[in-house]
């Protein structure tokens, strides 16, 4: 990676096809079980996304196929030309790298201070000696002080991740996600550890900072009225199915007792 | 009460509780009386020479009469040094055993390492380096390298890295994945995941086994030189054999007041780092 591309608003002078296309995406945890049956979406190139449906019901395993943390038994994830599905080793790393992740318990190395848990999102571009020896690239360095900034967090750098509240934790998660320079932010239940207030103040800093660097953000959320009000597309799930797809204005009552079976909850 | 009083309705409910059903008891009685024929049986082969058993006392008082008045002489003369080389021999050993540990912990954690028949071979060092006793190692790395401190040295590594590696593969199996996870969908080569993600986790307890075993491995060194090893064992071997009962003395006092120390050592480190 050159210091140019790593230019945080050097995003817009080259535009790339940043759509993701899933084909037939499924997964068996054992087989014949699938939990995912057989999915096929396409995201575009920007805005939010915005997974819903009840718990167990393939959400995560969908996200995590993306970026194949969890193996999809078949199908395609077409991102940037090629096709996630069919990589390994180094080149599965190289297109990791390109798609970030934020996580529903935050997933930040405890022991790690703040700043060097945003460095970590620039594992996959670093060298291991210089992330032993903590040595990292001078602009890894500014932009990580950038995103701190961006955040929220600049004075809270060099303490330690287990001393930040959840909703600081979260903020870190979004900053190691966009230290990557993503072309795709995924999020896994990012609000659900949260209280209402910081939810939404967590979901208003992805819109933000993913808006500003134009990436698309695929969210899985069980609530329903965060969906509504960040999301421009709305995709309903239930039993490893999708039974919704379309904007957050067409989400019906019907469609909600489709998804989440019942209407007692309504 | 028998189980018709316990159903029959009107009637009172008393229910009853044992433990063990009766057989289990007669078992259990069983092999009561087993082991007390066993011990009585024992007592009788092995030979204790009643003579010899009536005199233990007097030759307790007299083993303590001839170490007193303790040796002090013999101190600077012979047992510093040796002590010095003790405490040499058990932090470099700790510190080989570190270093050779590492590697064979990482590949003993299922976490970390998945394939079975690596973690196998990995288990199978550790299990090694632990059934062998330090004296034993010893008497190889004597017969090996003839005797001394180098041979000490490695005989407390050998010994080591079998409790150090168990425990760090185990410490390394409790990290939690979540972590992992995040780093992993960064791109994150196979190292760098297991410098930023694996070892701020297990650091504590990393420290924490390398004290313990330094703690311990100062005891072991200690009579490492009965086998030719080196160390403080060498000065004890000696005095013993000369029947200097009060060079004996005072090197178990030394030995004593080393292991406490580094006992207090260890326990301040601790509170300190951790």
């Amino acid at each position: 990676m050159t210091a140019a591309s790593i230019d945080a608003g050097a995003v817009a002078d080259e535009p790339v096809d940043r759509s993701l296309a899933l084909r037939g995406l499924r997964k068996e945890y054992v087989r014949g079980t699938p939990v995912l049956r057989d999915v096929s979406l396409t995201f575009a190139g920007r805005g939010l996304t915005a997974i819903i449906g009840p718990s167990g019901t393939g959400k995560s395993t969908l996200i995590r196929c993306v970026n194949r943390l969890v193996e999809p038994t078949a199908g395609q994830i077409l991102f940037l030309g090629q096709d996630l599905a069919r990589l390994r080793g180094a080149a599965l790393r190289a297109a990791r790298r390109r798609i970030g992740m934020v996580f529903q318990e935050y997933n930040l190395v405890e022991r790690l201070s703040a700043i060097e848990n945003v460095l970590c999102g620039r594992l996959g571009y670093v060298a291991p000696w210089r992330a032993w020896l903590r040595r990292f690239p001078r602009e890894d360095v500014d932009g990580a002080f950038d995103l701190l900034e961006a955040v929220g967090l600049a004075d809270r750098a060099t303490q330690r991740a287990d001393a930040l509240s959840g909703g600081q934790r979260q903020r870190i998660g979004i900053a190691r996600a966009l230290m990557q320079q993503p072309d795709l932010l995924l999020a896994d239940e990012p609000t659900s550890s949260l209280d209402p207030k910081t939810s939404v103040e967590i979901m208003e800093l992805m819109v933000e900072l993913a808006g500003k660097r134009d990436i698309p953000v695929i969210v899985n959320i069980h609530n329903v009225e965060l969906a509504k009000r960040f999301a421009q597309r709305i995709v309903g799930m239930t039993g490893g199915d999708v039974v919704f797809d379309g904007a957050p204005g067409d989400l019906r009552e019907e469609h909600l007792k489709q998804i989440y079976g019942g209407e007692a909850w309504l | 009460m028998t189980a018709d009083a316990i159903h029959s309705p009107g009637t009172a409910i008393r229910r009853e509780w044992q433990r063990f059903t009766p057989r289990q008891r007669l078992m259990r009685y069983a092999f009561y009386l087993l082991a007390v024929a066993a011990l009585v049986q024992s007592l009788r082969s092995i030979d204790i020479i009643p003579e010899f058993l009536e005199d233990a006392p007097a030759q307790v008082v007299d083993l303590f009469a001839r170490m007193w008045p303790i040796d002090w002489a013999y101190y600077p003369k012979t047992v510093h040094a040796a002590l010095i080389e003790t405490i040499h021999i058990a932090t470099l050993g700790t510190i080989l055993a570190l270093a050779l540990a590492t590697p064979v912990g990482l590949m003993a954690a299922v976490n970390i390492t998945p394939w079975p028949a690596l973690r196998l071979l990995a288990k199978f060092i550790l299990v090694s380096s632990r059934s062998v006793n330090s004296l034993v190692w010893a008497l190889l790395f004597v017969a090996v390298f003839g005797p001394g401190a180098l041979a000490g040295t490695l005989a407390i590594a050998f010994r080591s890295v079998g409790f150090v590696g168990k425990l760090l593969a185990e410490a390394l199996e409790e990290a939690h994945k979540g972590p992992i996870e995040a780093l992993t969908a960064t791109g994150a080569p196979w190292s760098s995941i297991v410098l930023k993600g694996y070892w701020p986790q297990v650091q504590p307890s990393f420290w924490s086994i390398a004290l313990f075993r330094w703690d311990i491995n100062i005891r072991e060194s200690a009579v490492l030189g009965l086998v030719g090893a080196g160390g403080i064992g060498t000065a004890l071997d000696d005095a013993l054999n000369l029947l200097y009962w009060d060079q004996v003395a005072l090197t178990l006092l030394t030995i004593f007041a080393v292991v406490i120390a580094a006992e207090i050592i260890v326990t301040v480190i601790r509170s300190r780092v951790l």
